[in-house]
């Protein structure tokens, strides 16, 4: 029962720094500065950094583009939270069809399956390019009435389920088989067992590896930007070319880290919670 | 442990001094104007070629010819000398003396044109239009050719009427990642939809052919061969638009400071006086067709 409470299994990077003295502490600062001083000596002593700092850290050009880049941001956050909707939903559907029991269901199984391996082997890139480009190419007339922005984010509920239905399989088949046979004891259909038992318990283990895809798909909203939408890294690319500079650059990758990091944080607290609840029903 | 820390911060604030304090007496050096451009005499890449750069796949009509046979280029290898940009950057090679088979083209696309370092080309020639923003990261020639944006649409859809900028408001326009016609769009035309936005030429007329944009604003010649080869079925020059602004001036791009910018400009002006760039300009971009101006 100990394992779980050894600090050494911890990735909280200040975990070994409490409790043990203000001398820990103020070691951890020295190194980190020292360690700080080496990075930057090594960069801005370099022959290229006048350069390099022109062409990438120029101030001017950061406040000029960033009111723009972080307008054009709010299109990356509504394709994402809008495909994010759709595929815990959707994904959880193919990961259940994917766990039908018996011979009957073996064509559904193995749609599933076909599903998962395509969608999770074929590039993100090209099926954006495929659906954006080629399914308004076919020229149906209930097609016509959809713009690239909407096939984009098909595109990537597309990929993103097929990783996501993999991560709820893996939740699915780690709830013990007892469970299930319980609750079928106890007069639950197959259904109501998947509905009540299995599904609630698979979901609550797999919320970390579900938010880290999740990370993923946040950084991936800026592919959407291949078939004419003009989201942050659009942009971006826009002003580069503009100004011959790449410092809008840089405030695309910070808007990126600043709705990552609290996703990251939510992700690493979350299994922390999920780790004192299991050491308090073990206990 | 407080001094090591205390040490490091004074270093750190020292390093980043010094390092403040160097950026600028950088590139003080004056460019002194080569005396004579003969090959032996140019600071160049590589000692005894021209090294010219543009980007794969080179498109028509700044490069023609085709695609011989084991050669990497697409659509056009400008080792063939023709099209317009392959045309001119023979001729100032020429006009320097180097030899046709001293001139090496490279491949460097658009975004690396102005990435820090040392450059891997002498000077780019692909319908780069030269911009005050751009003049403070490369060094520009003179301009080899001037143009005007103009508007290409599919035959019969409702934007082909359009008489004036103010018509197009309505429409939903495209343009290349990087060109002047984007910014022709977002400042001149000023239409309600935004514009969309994509990464290549092909692209661009795939955004047309799918009906995800009414129109394309590109430049006048590319427009002609746009409509002219069928790179979009049953596409049509709707007009040309005025050039506010100066109009388009495609300039070779240098590393900034290059000095070899002198003898290139020394050499264009040469070959604009003795009519050579008009000639060029008659044999490689046509402007059939009549091309209204939008008002």
């Amino acid at each position: 029962m100990s394992v779980g409470a050894d600090p050494g299994r911890r990735s909280r990077i200040l975990g070994d720094l409490k409790g043990s003295g203000q001398g820990s502490v103020w070691i951890a600062l020295a190194s980190t500065l020292v360690f700080a001083a080496i990075v930057v000596a090594v960069v801005v002593t370099s022959p290229g950094w006048p350069a390099v700092k022109k062409a990438f850290f120029n101030r001017e050009i950061f406040v000029d583009s960033f009111p723009e880049i972080a307008r054009a941001f709010l299109l990356n956050i509504r394709i994402f939270l809008i495909a994010e909707a759709v595929i815990l939903v959707f994904a959880l559907l193919i990961a259940v069809l994917r766990g039908l029991p018996g011979p009957i269901f073996f064509p559904i199984r193995a749609l599933a399956v076909i599903y998962t391996d395509l969608f999770r082997g074929v590039p993100t890139i090209l099926v954006i390019y495929i659906l954006g480009f080629g399914a308004p190419a076919l020229q149906l007339s209930w097609l016509e009435r959809f713009t690239p922005l909407f096939w984009g984010i098909v595109s990537l509920v597309l990929v993103y389920s097929a990783y996501v239905a993999e991560v709820y399989r893996a939740g699915i088949e780690s709830v013990h088989q007892s469970q299930e046979a319980a609750a079928r004891s106890l007069g639950l259909s197959r259904p109501q067992t998947l509905r009540f038992v299995i599904i609630p318990q698979a979901v609550r283990r797999v919320i970390p590896p579900l938010l880290n895809d999740f990370i993923g798909l946040q950084k991936d909203t800026a592919l959407v930007a291949l078939i004419g939408p003009i989201e942050a890294f659009r942009q971006s690319q826009i002003d580069v070319a503009a100004t011959f500079n790449y410092t809008p650059y840089l405030c695309t990758a910070l808007l990126f880290v600043l709705l990552t990091i609290p996703l990251a944080r939510l992700t690493d607290w979350l299994i922390a919670r999920d780790r004192r609840r299991q050491l308090a029903g073990a206990a | 442990m407080r001094a090591p820390a205390l040490v490091a911060a004074a270093a750190l604030v020292v390093i980043l001094a010094a390092a403040c304090g160097s950026s600028n007496k950088s590139s003080s050096s004056t460019t002194t104007a080569a005396s004579s451009c003969t090959p032996d005499q140019l600071t160049l890449v590589k000692k005894g070629q021209l090294t010219v750069a543009t980007d794969n796949p080179a498109f028509p009509p700044w490069f023609g010819g085709g695609s011989p046979k084991g050669s990497t280029w697409k659509f056009n290898d400008p080792t063939t000398g023709k099209g317009y940009e392959s045309a001119v950057a023979y001729a100032v090679a020429k006009k320097l003396g180097f030899q046709r088979s001293a001139v090496k083209w490279v491949v460097v696309p658009f975004e690396q044109l102005f990435k820090p370092g040392k450059a891997a080309y002498d000077f780019d020639i692909n319908q780069v239009s030269v911009t005050p923003q751009r003049e403070q990261s490369v060094t520009f020639s003179a301009s080899y050719y001037n143009t005007n944006q103009a508007l290409v649409a599919i035959k019969g859809t409702p934007i082909t009427k359009a008489k004036t900028l103010a018509d197009l408001k309505k429409y939903k326009l495209g343009a290349q990642i990087g060109t002047t016609s984007y910014d022709y769009i977002v400042k001149n035309i000023k239409p309600d939809k935004q514009p969309a936005v994509y990464n290549n030429s092909n692209d661009v007329n795939s955004g047309l052919k799918t009906h995800a944009i009414d129109g394309i604003v590109v430049d006048l010649p590319t427009a002609f061969i746009i409509t002219g080869a069928e790179e979009v079925p049953n596409s049509v020059v709707v007009g040309r638009f005025p050039a506010i602004g100066g109009g388009d001036h495609f300039g070779m791009v240098f590393a900034k400071g290059n000095d070899l910018v002198t003898c290139v400009n020394k050499a264009l002006s040469e070959l604009k006086a003795n009519g050579t760039l008009n000639q060029l300009q008659d044999k490689w971009i046509s402007s059939v067709g009549a091309a209204p101006v939008l008002k």
